[in-house]
């Protein structure tokens, strides 16, 4: 009974405990050593990840109870940790990036004053412990913790420079964004609660995936499914209520790294995988995610084509990447999908880092525009960042190709149309990313001359893990080899097989043909290959020109102008409607029957007030009045 | 019809009389000396009843002491019908009003009891006599008797404070 | 005599009582009324204690009677009293307004 993995408390328990002792004593701690507690506690947890890690892969999956939630009378939920297959992978990332993220953190805040510098560890520590919990709980309600707590760290680190009134909007509309989302997610556990009468996932899953038992009518799946999925776009960035991504890159660059492209954004990619079965069940939003995200994908994507804000078109294109893994999830590919989770947490958290790396050596410019020719100057920085935007382009060997290979084969499988499109964001995405690496770092340097003078490497800190990261993006992909290439080489497929095993049950697998899986790889390839390189020969000698964008160019600079749509048709009417309720409602309502009730029993006594003749005898005849009205009450009445 | 009756009906007819021509003489004198027959008609009422020690005290009390003062106030005063203050008609008719008001109420209420044909012991019963009240008074109630002393001081000297010239 | 008839004089002598009160404006006849009123209540309180005298009352409780009695002495004691107090407050009025005239005290309007 004491299973070995009762143990994996300890996991999230080691950031919470970080966090505590940096948050309480900021004001006393100096920088390293909020530091090192910082980065200390997630590598432990780490190791611990790695110790489960191997438990998993040996076999052994376990729910480890704790406590009692909730507990109202047929309803139980307990505080769970599920641990299987697919946590265990999301562990991995999670704790892994996250502490080479936190290492990283540690030279890149080093401006930062000590009580600052030991505020934003506990931020990064809480967050990592509310992940954990979001991955890591064995229902609904756990998750739905960490959902809300990775929010709240998301938008506290958004916001952490809340001096600047801009931040703070972006922080706002970061977990606003979110809210929305989370409605949807919660009142999709109401239901599950109402239809199911439980939240565990075993139990749900079980309960589902039963034909005997299965109750739920196709009304009832198709809407959980879809009111979850309505929580994931919000956290994952998915249209309609992805611009809160962008925005969100006020925070600090390791926290857009961390958060808003390795870990939290994936959570939606994550609870959907988790309820892969539910998914399965209702093909219409699966249908529905499959569109969404590849709409997401080709949007973004066209979007970062015009950027000039260096974490701008990363973060359009992290946006763009989480809709292939809807896509993935909306076409049945679980495995693609965590597979593309797992590589781009790799080389987006790389690009990220890499970003900042040179963000802090132009001394906070992020402007492409004025960079240019950082090769020879940042010689760590400019080689981990060209091996990431290869392996997002889907190079090969790199990792991202495996990935998103695999998603695009599923989408062919599906309908090639979906292919096609998909094919196309893939050349976009070559594209934007290869116009930034060079406009970045090849040709001439194009900013000021004090800026030039204070051009610098990184510390140690900040390019050990650059290159940690560039290894894994180079070679993350290599244990999800498709069969084409070597016979079990889908190892990844393999590990997850257990939690999948449901969902591929039921769906039917028509396997492509081995020529047409190639033809399609080399499609792809060739024609990421062909804007890869058409971007590297336009923009490495790019030249700072002051025109206009006009035509397709100006919507895209504009981002399609989906702000100012959601301005127009959601901000302003709400404002207008919340200025009306205050000026009518509020003033003429509410605030019209408060007065109005002092100013009646005002206006009131001054007219009783006449009836005060101050005569005895009316007073008397008064009181003879009364008492006989008293007595015929009492008497006749 | 007995001499009891006879005597009940010519006394309750006096009261009725002296008690009208109170609130109805112009002159507060002549109100004073109606008032004073009320008393006594009252004070008959309480021999009837033989309660022989009230019929002497309210004599003595009333239309002895009390009716003395106000006498004695009024002609300090010099009040006489010319100066009487005059009240508004209405005001006068609405107070005629209600006070009858109240009497129907109360007698029409109060004519349902069953009680109210209960006989009352005229003449016999030596309850009210100085005898009986006089134990009682000084047994039982002999601390309200000696604060009533308290009292009698008190208003005293609250009329003297009160009287006294200003200064 | 059966006691409805007392009742009847006495609320007769006391609504006259109350009617003078309600119609004149001389202080003093106010202050006379107010003792007819009270003569009333002492007339009832009598009877009502000759009435329970013929009744059961008074046999399983031979004090009921004399009690009776005994307030309406009491009744007496504090009207003296409080007769004394008041024709001097008249008094005092009179000295300040020369008149006893009621509505002329109407401070409480304010």
């Amino acid at each position: 009974m004491n299973n070995v993995l009762q143990m994996v408390w300890l996991i999230p328990v080691l950031p919470l405990i970080g966090f505590l002792i940096n948050g309480l004593g900021r004001k006393n701690l100096s920088r390293s050593v909020s530091g090192f507690i910082g980065s200390g506690t997630v590598f432990l947890s780490f190791l611990v990840s790695v110790y489960v890690f191997f438990n998993v892969r040996s076999g052994n999956t376990h729910v480890a109870h704790y406590f009692d939630f909730i507990n109202v009378t047929a309803l139980k939920i307990g505080f769970d940790f599920q641990i299987d297959q697919l946590t265990s992978i999301f562990l991995l990332i999670i704790t892994g990036v996250g502490f080479l993220i936190h290492v990283y953190s540690t030279s890149y805040m080093h401006d930062e004053e000590p009580k600052d510098f030991a505020k934003y560890f506990a931020y990064l520590n809480l967050f990592v412990f509310s992940m954990l919990l979001l991955v890591m709980g064995a229902n609904y309600v756990i998750m739905f913790i960490g959902w809300e707590g990775v929010g709240l760290c998301s938008y506290l680190l958004i916001g952490f420079w809340f001096k600047n009134t801009n931040y703070n909007i972006a922080a706002k509309k970061a977990f606003i964004m979110n809210r929305i989302g989370d409605l949807g997610f919660l009142l999709a556990v109401f239901w599950l609660i109402s239809k199911v009468g439980s939240v565990d996932y075993h139990h749900v899953f079980e309960f589902v995936s039963n034909t005997k038992t299965n109750r739920l009518t196709t009304f009832d799946i198709t809407g959980i499914t879809m009111l979850l999925f309505v929580g994931a776009m919000g956290k994952s960035a998915q249209i309609p209520l992805y611009t809160w991504l962008p925005d969100a890159m006020a925070g600090p660059t390791p926290v857009s790294a961390l958060i808003h492209a390795a870990t939290m954004v994936t959570a939606g990619i994550y609870m959907i995988a988790r309820s892969n079965i539910l998914y399965t069940m209702a093909p219409v939003t699966q249908g529905v995610v499959a569109i969404v995200g590849l709409s997401t994908a080709i949007l973004a994507a066209t979007i970062a084509l015009k950027q000039n804000d260096i974490k701008k078109v990363l973060a359009y294109s992290t946006v763009s990447q989480l809709g292939y893994m809807f896509l993935a999830l909306g076409v049945g590919a679980y495995t693609g999908a965590v597979f593309h989770v797992m590589t781009h947490a790799f080389f987006k958290a790389l690009l990220f880092l890499g970003a900042g790396s040179v963000i802090h050596a132009m001394g906070g410019e992020q402007d492409i525009r004025n960079m240019g020719g950082l090769k020879k100057y940042m010689s760590i920085t400019h080689i981990t960042f060209l091996l990431a935007c290869l392996a997002i382009a889907g190079m090969p060997p790199f990792s991202g190709f495996f990935s998103k290979d695999e998603i695009l084969a599923a989408a062919f499988e599906k309908n090639p149309i979906l292919w096609g499109v998909g094919v196309a964001g893939a050349i976009m995405t070559a594209f934007y990313m290869f116009r930034l690496y060079a406009m970045t770092f090849l040709g001439k340097f194009r900013g000021s001359h004090e800026q030039e003078h204070h051009l610098h490497e990184s510390p140690k800190a900040m390019t050990i893990p650059l290159i940690i990261l560039a290894i894994l993006s180079v070679i993350g992909g290599w244990i999800g080899i498709p069969e084409i290439f070597m016979h079990g080489g889908h190892r990844l497929e393999t590990f997850l097989e257990p939690v999948f095993a449901q969902s591929n049950a039921i769906a039917e697998n028509s396997h492509l043909s081995h020529a047409t899986e190639y033809m399609l790889m080399g499609i792809s390839v060739a024609a990421a290959l062909a804007a890869l390189v058409f971007a590297w020969s336009k923009f490495s000698k790019y030249q700072k020109v002051e025109k206009e964008e006009t035509g397709i160019g100006k919507v895209l600079t504009n981002k399609w102008y989906v702000d100012e749509l959601y301005d127009a048709i959601i901000v302003k009417p709400l404002l207008s409607i919340a200025k009306y309720f205050n000026n009518i409602f509020e003033k003429k309502g509410i605030d019209g029957f408060v007065n109005g009730v002092g100013k009646a029993v005002n206006y009131g006594s001054r007219q009783i007030r006449l009836l005060q003749t101050g005569q005895v005898g009316t007073y008397v005849l008064m009181m003879v009045l009364g008492i006989l009205i008293f007595f015929i009450v009492q008497l006749f009445l | 019809m007995g001499i009891t009756q006879i005597l009940f009906w010519s006394l309750s007819a006096l009261a009725l009389f002296g008690a009208i021509m109170v609130v109805a003489s112009k002159s507060p004198v002549h109100s004073i000396l109606y008032l004073i027959v009320v008393f006594f008609a009252i004070s008959g009422h309480y021999i009837l009843l033989n309660a022989q020690f009230l019929a002497i005290v309210n004599i003595i009390v009333y239309a002895g002491a009390i009716m003395v003062l106000f006498l004695f106030v009024v002609m300090l005063m010099n009040l006489n019908a010319e100066s009487e203050p005059k009240k508004h008609r209405m005001l006068q008719f609405a107070g005629l009003i209600s006070g009858g008001c109240l009497f129907l109420v109360l007698i029409s209420a109060l004519s349902e009891t069953p009680q109210a044909s209960n006989l009352v012991q005229m003449g016999g019963g030596n309850s009210g006599l100085i005898k009986e009240l006089g134990k009682a008074l000084f047994t039982n109630y002999v601390l309200p008797f000696e604060i009533s002393s308290v009292l009698f001081l008190s208003a005293m000297i609250g009329a003297v404070v009160i009287g006294k010239k200003e200064k | 005599m059966e006691i409805k008839w007392y009742i009847g004089l006495a609320l007769a002598l006391f609504c006259t009582g109350i009617v003078g009160v309600l119609t004149r404006r001389n202080s003093i006849i106010i202050f006379m009324c107010i003792e007819l009123m009270l003569n009333s209540v002492n007339l009832l309180l009598v009877a009502f204690s000759k009435m329970h005298a013929a009744s059961a009352v008074a046999i399983s409780n031979p004090n009921v009677v004399t009690d009776a009695q005994i307030f309406v002495f009491f009744i007496m004691v504090v009207a003296a009293a409080e007769v004394s107090v008041g024709l001097a407050i008249i008094v005092m009025l009179y000295r300040n307004t020369h008149s006893v005239d009621v509505n002329f005290l109407n401070r409480l309007k304010n």
